[in-house]
């Protein structure tokens, strides 16, 4: 597997970039806004940079940032079945497995669906922001947009969103069903994070991290 | 869209490992190999982590044993005016099929059911995979990888679904839900295997690739 180039180059790691998912190693070529780089092996995207993502990002965690809060305190559904009337919030559907052990799943569902997106978007912002106005990055920007990558997966609003949708079917024979304000809130809280995990190209914000004053 | 290539090697992709470079799994940034911690983001740097299959299958099985008490016991306990129903999964979605509502039935069979015994086989599947060699290819077991990464998640929906009901549906003597032991574990079972998933290395599909190519016919392209 031993090339020529592997010797004599001796790999300037810097003009090097590696697939995360396959171990890959290609040449760094930048691709311009609007272009993506795949590693050719395993076609994952390693490179997807776009014109002002940085603000995109930062105008779409605002917007995130005040639907959760929005979202958490205002009736979320509504039921009505013969006279006896019930509206709940999304805390308390979080908080709906009270008792014994099942508290930990209250905890735990509360954390999914509400804290680690909520704590999410802070910590976007608080990485981001600085980098976008071309300062210094903040302090232990890089921990944190470690600690908001590793929580990814973790953060669930869209899935408790599609879960709405279920539950919804299951309630509707046994009773009517009103939707909150915090219902629409949440439908468009979806759209969002979705968009922004799309806007965001990771390899990006660890360059501009680590070279705040070329970014 | 751009490809990646290293210089004058268009056809052939080589392994940073070969390379004698490191690549931090968090960032993406290339060390030399040996290097003990990342510089720019601090995560420990393993070339190939020899711990990432035992993880995953201590995970797998605690993921698998919390699934047997998911299905065992009630998921959710109606009460309503004279009667306390409890339904485990599957029953729960037994009786929604009889009546009448066909494609919800499927969809929580699906979600709960389906996806979980699929994602315990593909895990399982690809861990195997990697010790042995494997006549799938190394892209759709990638593929398949990416896949269990990606829908693991969608399992937990079952869990909201009932924190949904049981706080919604509490009409006093009419009717109420409330949740079953089963929710707990099923929780703790897609946790486990969104776990086992995420410890494992998918570096480790491809090095099966080149040791079979060095072994076997020498160049064969792997370009599409």
């Amino acid at each position: 597997m031993k090339d020529s180039v592997t010797t004599d180059s001796q790999l300037d790691l810097d003009k090097v970039i590696v697939c995360p998912q396959c171990d890959a190693v290609f040449q760094l070529v930048r691709p311009q806004h609007g272009e993506r780089a795949k590693c050719q092996r395993c076609h994952k995207v390693l490179i997807a940079p776009r014109r002002n993502a940085g603000l995109h990002i930062i105008a779409v965690a605002l917007s995130v940032l005040f639907l959760i809060i929005g979202a958490a305190i205002f009736p979320f559904l509504t039921i009505d079945a013969a006279g006896n009337k019930n509206a709940v919030s999304i805390l308390d559907a979080a908080l709906a497995f009270s008792g014994g052990p099942m508290i930990i799943l209250s905890l735990a569902t509360a954390a999914l669906i509400i804290l680690f997106p909520l704590f999410r978007v802070l910590l976007t912002l608080y990485v981001l922001v600085p980098v976008v106005l071309d300062r210094p990055p903040a302090r232990h920007a890089i921990r944190a947009f470690r600690l908001s990558e590793a929580m990814r997966p973790w953060s669930m609003a869209e899935i408790f969103a599609i879960g709405c949708a279920v539950a919804l079917v299951k309630v509707a024979d046994l009773a009517h069903v009103g939707f909150g304000p915090a219902f629409w809130m949440f439908g468009i809280l979806v759209v969002l994070v979705i968009a922004q995990d799309s806007f965001m190209c990771k390899w990006s914000v660890w360059n501009s991290l680590e070279h705040p004053k070329r970014s | 869209m751009v490809c990646m290539e290293l210089s004058g090697t268009p056809k052939k992709i080589v392994s940073a490992r070969d390379l004698g470079i490191v690549a931090c799994s968090r960032c993406s940034k290339a060390w030399p190999l040996g290097t003990q911690t990342c510089a720019r983001c601090g995560h420990a740097l393993v070339s190939r982590d020899p711990m990432s299959l035992q993880r995953v299958w201590a995970y797998w099985v605690m993921g698998l044993i919390c699934y047997v008490p998911a299905n065992l016991f009630p998921m959710l306990q109606t009460r309503t005016l004279f009667q306390v129903d409890e339904s485990t999964i599957i029953g729960g979605a037994v009786e929604l099929a009889h009546h009448g509502n066909l494609g919800i039935a499927a969809i929580i069979i699906f979600a709960s059911v389906v996806i979980p015994l699929g994602k315990f086989w593909a895990v399982a599947f690809l861990a195997l995979s990697v010790k042995n060699r494997s006549m799938v290819s190394k892209n759709m077991r990638q593929f398949l990888y990416e896949v269990v990464e990606y829908i693991g998640r969608w399992s937990m929906i079952d869990i909201f679904v009932v924190a949904i009901l049981s706080s919604l549906v509490q009409l006093k003597a009419l009717a109420a839900i409330n949740p079953g032991t089963a929710a707990m574990f099923f929780a703790l079972s897609v946790i486990f295997t969104m776990l086992s998933a995420q410890a494992f290395d998918s570096r480790l599909i491809w090095d099966v690739q080149a040791k079979d190519k060095s072994a076997g016919d020498g160049g064969a392209e792997i370009n599409e």
